[in-house]
Order: structure tokens, then C-alpha cells, then sequence
């Protein structure tokens, strides 16, 4: 009844405030449409000028979708400092020395492996691999793999802040104080938070998948229902961090200043960068961080088709993560009534 | 030893029995003791900061005593049960502004259970009574100060709580709206209510029947306006509290 009440009134908040709508379900769409455009998963073509080299090694390039400009050897070191091209290629006495512009490592890669390409040997034509994939597809682009983190991220980001400060509200403009001089208890106004912005969350979770998956084409050959079940959980375990959080803010300034303490280093460790090179311990460190269970069970939902089977434990560990942060909340309020 | 404190307790509404209250070192309270009997309006006077609505909010069961204890209605405090019983008006508005004052009376009626035609029927009796009938609709942050005092004052009266809290409920309001509150005051008083008001307002004293008087988180002076002024040869309220504010020093 009372968390009946406190969830319509949270529900009647939100709609009373267009612009905070606006943030939770435009603004991660707008930024998911730009990550899709730059990272639209087509290769850099490097830029490659030619002081001196056999007709056949540039017509291998060019093959090879490199761009090629000849120029004579002043022009060419001109060109490069003012990174018009990203590579010069300069052949002396047969042997290809290449002068890399440098300032992009994977600019430079890609220029060493053409010329690398170009200048082989074509002997083992006949043994071309044969190449299947086990997951994921040829030309599959990086949106792809980072994609489904994405959504977890922001989904994770907007409801850690929209509910940490609403809550901090609370507690700030004194409703907090008034609503505890009443006989609600403390946990209904938990469960009451959870719920009301669990149900806006439900609808933000899915328009942002359904978008995802059916505007932007991410890859999806998973359940479009487990998908929506991680999203939503992930919402929870943002909520109620980001209540439990704002207890430790007094303005709303603060409470940003927690994003890069609590928000940036999931981040980093949820699988958006590859760690495998990193020593072992420190990878470790994404086993305590909620965005590390959400992004494993979205990858493997989308990206690897799997199901229910292989990603409960994520599930279960987002679902303990919640409980846990709800039973501190509750803990948590008793600074402002001792009952 | 268990029916000694409770006859001893029982003609009083509200007992406050050696309450003493420190925030970390700095103690706001001293050693705080006051009796109020049922269907009285018991004034709170002393300057801002000196320990009233610390008194009050403790009374409310919000805060808690670091030592001593309070009886509502002859049940030790903070009680859950009980808080459905008192009608509590902070100093500050604690009103959700983006939502009209419709859906703030509506919200804080359901927590103290209230539902259907009864809950409508209260909502348009106390906004009636504070004069907001016309302005049912619209967003609280569009209200003025002293509307919004108001509506507090609705959102407390709007469960018929037998006892009343009200932090300086009539801050903000004028003269004509704050008489036809004390008349309303008078008649909840009347039909039983207890009511305990913090103020500075001095005009606004001489119309409770007791008055405590508080200075640097100490009661100085309990009795009616009548006998405070008498006890310390004042004129007024205000030379008395002058009289009992110098002689605590």
C-alpha cells in the first residue's frame, strides 16, 4: 500500500520532468548512434607515397586498397612531416625501406602489413586457409563486440546518476525526514525506489536494446528476452548502488564526483578494452565490479547466441550485487530514524 | 515498579523525562524534562538555534535521545505504531516540487493509510481550511512561500492525528489567513488534539495555554503566559524572556 504510494509517486516524478526522461532513454541512444558511425567496423586504407619502387610491388598495393602517391624524394619527406601520407616507400637496390609517419600505432600496422603483403612471394598460393568462425563473422565490425557493453554501460551510467540524485533530493530538501516522521517503514521506501524506477527502467532497458539491435543492426542472434532480463538487472544494481552512494554526497556536485571513482573503472575493466595482456591480479579486479557480470552475459547472449544455461551465474551474481547494496540502503536510513 | 511509571504517566500526553542530546560533542540539549497534559496548546519559545526542533523532532520519534526518554501516550518513543498518531510539520517545507499539491497531500495521506472517499474527503476539508481549495492543481514549485506553508500545515492535519507537532507553522502567512488557522487550532484543541508549536513570534505566545521557554538547549521557564509573567515581574512575554534568559546566565 505505502510502496504502492511511493511508487506512483516516483512514476508522477519523472513524468512531471520531460528533461530527465529525455536523459535516460535519448541521450544513450544519440551517444550508441555516434559509436556506431565511427566504429562502423570498415578498415583503414593507409595513405602511401612512392619515391622509387617496382611497378609491380605499387600495383600490388593499390590491390590492396592502398591509396598511393608518387613524389620525388624532397616532396616526399614534406609530405610525410605535414601527415599528408602515412607512410614513404623508397626502394634502394631492391630492398623496400619505409619511412613511417608513426604518431598512429595502428596506422603504422596496417602500413607494414601491406607492404609485407605486397612484397611476399606469392609460393604459397595454393595453401590459402580455409577459415571458418566459431562465433561472430568475416567483416564483422568492432561495434559489434563492444556493443553489447555498451548498452549495459549506459544503461548502468544514466540510472546510477538519475536515481542518486533523486534520492539525494530526498534526503536534502528534508521529504526524506518527513515521509520517516509517518509510519512507513524503512524498507518500503527501498523497495518503493526499487520498483518505481525499475518500472520506468523496464521500458528505458528495452528501448534502447530494441534500438540497438533493430536501427543500428548490432549483432543479435541471441533472446531478445534475456537481453532485456540483463538490462534490467543491470538497472537494479545501478539503483541501488546509486542511492546507497548518495548517502556519502551532499549536493548533486558530489554526487557526479562519484562517477569516476565508481562508474569509470567498471569501464575500463567490463571487457570495452582487451586486458589479456594485463597481469593476472590485476584482471581480477573486474570480478568485483557489477559491469563485469552484465557485459559477460550481454556478449555471450548476442554476440555468442548462448542461452539461459550459460549466463544464470551472471544473473545471479547482478541479482546478489542488488540484495546486497538494498539490505545496506535500508542499514543505511537508520541515520535518519533509529526505527 | 512497572505500574508506578505507568500511573504515574497516565494523565499526561506527552512526558519528556531527563532527555538530554548531543550531535558528536557538542550537546544541543540539557537535561530536558516537561509534562504536557491532553487537549492543551503548549508553546515552544526560544531563539533559532537553541534546541527546539532537536526537542520537537524527538518527540516526533525522528531523532532519538542520547540520554532520557519520551512517552507518547504512555508508550515509550520512537515507536512505529505511534507515529500515525502524531501530525508532524517540519521547519522547512518538505514538499516534492515538481508534483502538484494534489499529488503531494494524496501522497503523504497514503502513508498514513488513508484511501478512497475518505482520503478525498479529508484532502478538500484541510485544503479548504488553509485556503488552498484553488490551487489543488497546481505544481508546488509554482507556490509561494507562505502557500507552501500551508500546505504543510494540510499535510499534517490531513490523518486527524490526536497530537500535533508544528516547527514555526505560521512563518510566512499573513495576519488574516494566520488568525483563521488559530481558530482552527483552538477547535482541534477542543475536540481533544494536543498540540505543541514551536515559535518566535511573541503575539503568537500569549494565545497557548503553557508556554516552555528555551535558551541554549535549556528549558529556562514552564507555566501559562499568565504565570511566566507574573513569576518574573514582565509586562510582556518578551521582558520575561529577557528576565529568565539573564538570570540562567
Amino acid at each position: 500500500m505505502r510502496v504502492k504510494a511511493i511508487v506512483i509517486r516516483i512514476l508522477l516524478q519523472l513524468a512531471h520532468d520531460k528533461r530527465t526522461i529525455g536523459l535516460m532513454i535519448l541521450a544513450p541512444i544519440l551517444v550508441l548512434t555516434l559509436m556506431s558511425f565511427i566504429f562502423d567496423g570498415s578498415n583503414y586504407h593507409p595513405k602511401i607515397g612512392i619515391i622509387n619502387a617496382p611497378i609491380s610491388i605499387v600495383n600490388k598495393l593499390e590491390d590492396n586498397d592502398a591509396k598511393i602517391i608518387r613524389y620525388t624524394e624532397n616532396d616526399a619527406y614534406y609530405a610525410l612531416s605535414l601527415s599528408e601520407v602515412d607512410a614513404i616507400i623508397n626502394f634502394e637496390n631492391g630492398i623496400p625501406k619505409i619511412t613511417l609517419e608513426g604518431s598512429d600505432p595502428s596506422k603504422s600496422q596496417s602500413v607494414i602489413k601491406l607492404v609485407q603483403n605486397a612484397t611476399q612471394q606469392p609460393a604459397s598460393i595454393a595453401a590459402k586457409p580455409d577459415i571458418t568462425y566459431l562465433y561472430g563473422y568475416e567483416n564483422m565490425s568492432s561495434f559489434d563486440n563492444f556493443g553489447p557493453i555498451l548498452i549495459g554501460f549506459f544503461v548502468f551510467f544514466f540510472v546510477f546518476l538519475v536515481a542518486g540524485v533523486s534520492f539525494l533530493g530526498e534526503r536534502t530538501s528534508g521529504t526524506l525526514e518527513r515521509i520517516l516522521s509517518t509510519p512507513l517503514r524503512r524498507w518500503e521506501i527501498v523497495l518503493g525506489y526499487l520498483l518505481g524506477f525499475g518500472a520506468f527502467t523496464i521500458i528505458q532497458s528495452a528501448l534502447i536494446a530494441w534500438y540497438s539491435i533493430n536501427v543500428l543492426n548490432i549483432m543479435m542472434i541471441g533472446s531478445f528476452s534475456l537481453v532485456i532480463l540483463v538490462t534490467i538487472l543491470t538497472a537494479m544494481v545501478a539503483l541501488s548502488i546509486g542511492t546507497f552512494i548518495s548517502a556519502f554526497a551532499n549536493n548533486e556536485l558530489q554526487m557526479i564526483q562519484f562517477i569516476p571513482i565508481i562508474v569509470v573503472p567498471q569501464v575500463f575493466f567490463s571487457g570495452l578494452f582487451d586486458l589479456s595482456t594485463m597481469s593476472t591480479w590485476l584482471q581480477s579486479f573486474g570480478h568485483f565490479m557489477p559491469l563485469w557480470y552484465s557485459a559477460d552475459a550481454l556478449r555471450n547472449i548476442m554476440i555468442r547466441g548462448k542461452g539461459w544455461g550459460d549466463v544464470s551465474f551472471d544473473v545471479l551474481i547482478l541479482l546478489l550485487i542488488c540484495i546486497f547494496f538494498m539490505v545496506l540502503n535500508i542499514l543505511a536510513l537508520k541515520k535518519y530514524r533509529k526505527i | 515498579m512497572q505500574n508506578k511509571v505507568s500511573s504515574m504517566l497516565d494523565s499526561n500526553c506527552i512526558k519528556v523525562e531527563n532527555v538530554n542530546k548531543s550531535f558528536g560533542k557538542k550537546q544541543v540539549l540539557f537535561d530536558i524534562n516537561l509534562d504536557i497534559p491532553y487537549s492543551q496548546i503548549i508553546g515552544l519559545l526560544g531563539p533559532s538555534g537553541s534546541g527546539k526542533s532537536t526537542l520537537v523532532k524527538m518527540i516526533a520519534g525522528i531523532d532519538i535521545a542520547t540520554s532520557g526518554s519520551v512517552y507518547l501516550l504512555n508508550e515509550k518513543m520512537p515507536k512505529l505504531s505511534l507515529m500515525n498518531k502524531i501530525g508532524y510539520m517540519a521547519q522547512s517545507d518538505a514538499l516534492y516540487e515538481e508534483l502538484t499539491a494534489e499529488e503531494n497531500i494524496k501522497f503523504f495521506a497514503s502513508m498514513y493509510g488513508l484511501s478512497g472517499n475518505n482520503l478525498k474527503q479529508r484532502i478538500s476539508e484541510v485544503m479548504k481550511l488553509v485556503n488552498l481549495s484553488d490551487h489543488l492543481k497546481k505544481q508546488v514549485k509554482q507556490y509561494s512561500g507562505g502557500m507552501k506553508r500551508r500546505l504543510s500545515l494540510a499535510i499534517a492535519l490531513v490523518h486527524e492525528p490526536p497530537i500535533l507537532i508544528l516547527d514555526e507553522p505560521t512563518v510566512g502567512i499573513d495576519p488574516v489567513l494566520r488568525k483563521s488557522i488559530w481558530e482552527e487550532l483552538y477547535k482541534l484543541k477542543n475536540s481533544g488534539t494536543t498540540i505543541i508549536i514551536t515559535t518566535h513570534v511573541m503575539d503568537e505566545v500569549e494565545k497557548c495555554n503553557n508556554l516552555g521557554m528555551i535558551r541554549d538547549g535549556k528549558l529556562i521557564a514552564v507555566g501559562s503566559p499568565a504565570e511566566i509573567k507574573h513569576n518574573s515581574n514582565s509586562s510582556t512575554i518578551e521582558e520575561a524572556f529577557l528576565y529568565y534568559g539573564g538570570a540562567s546566565k
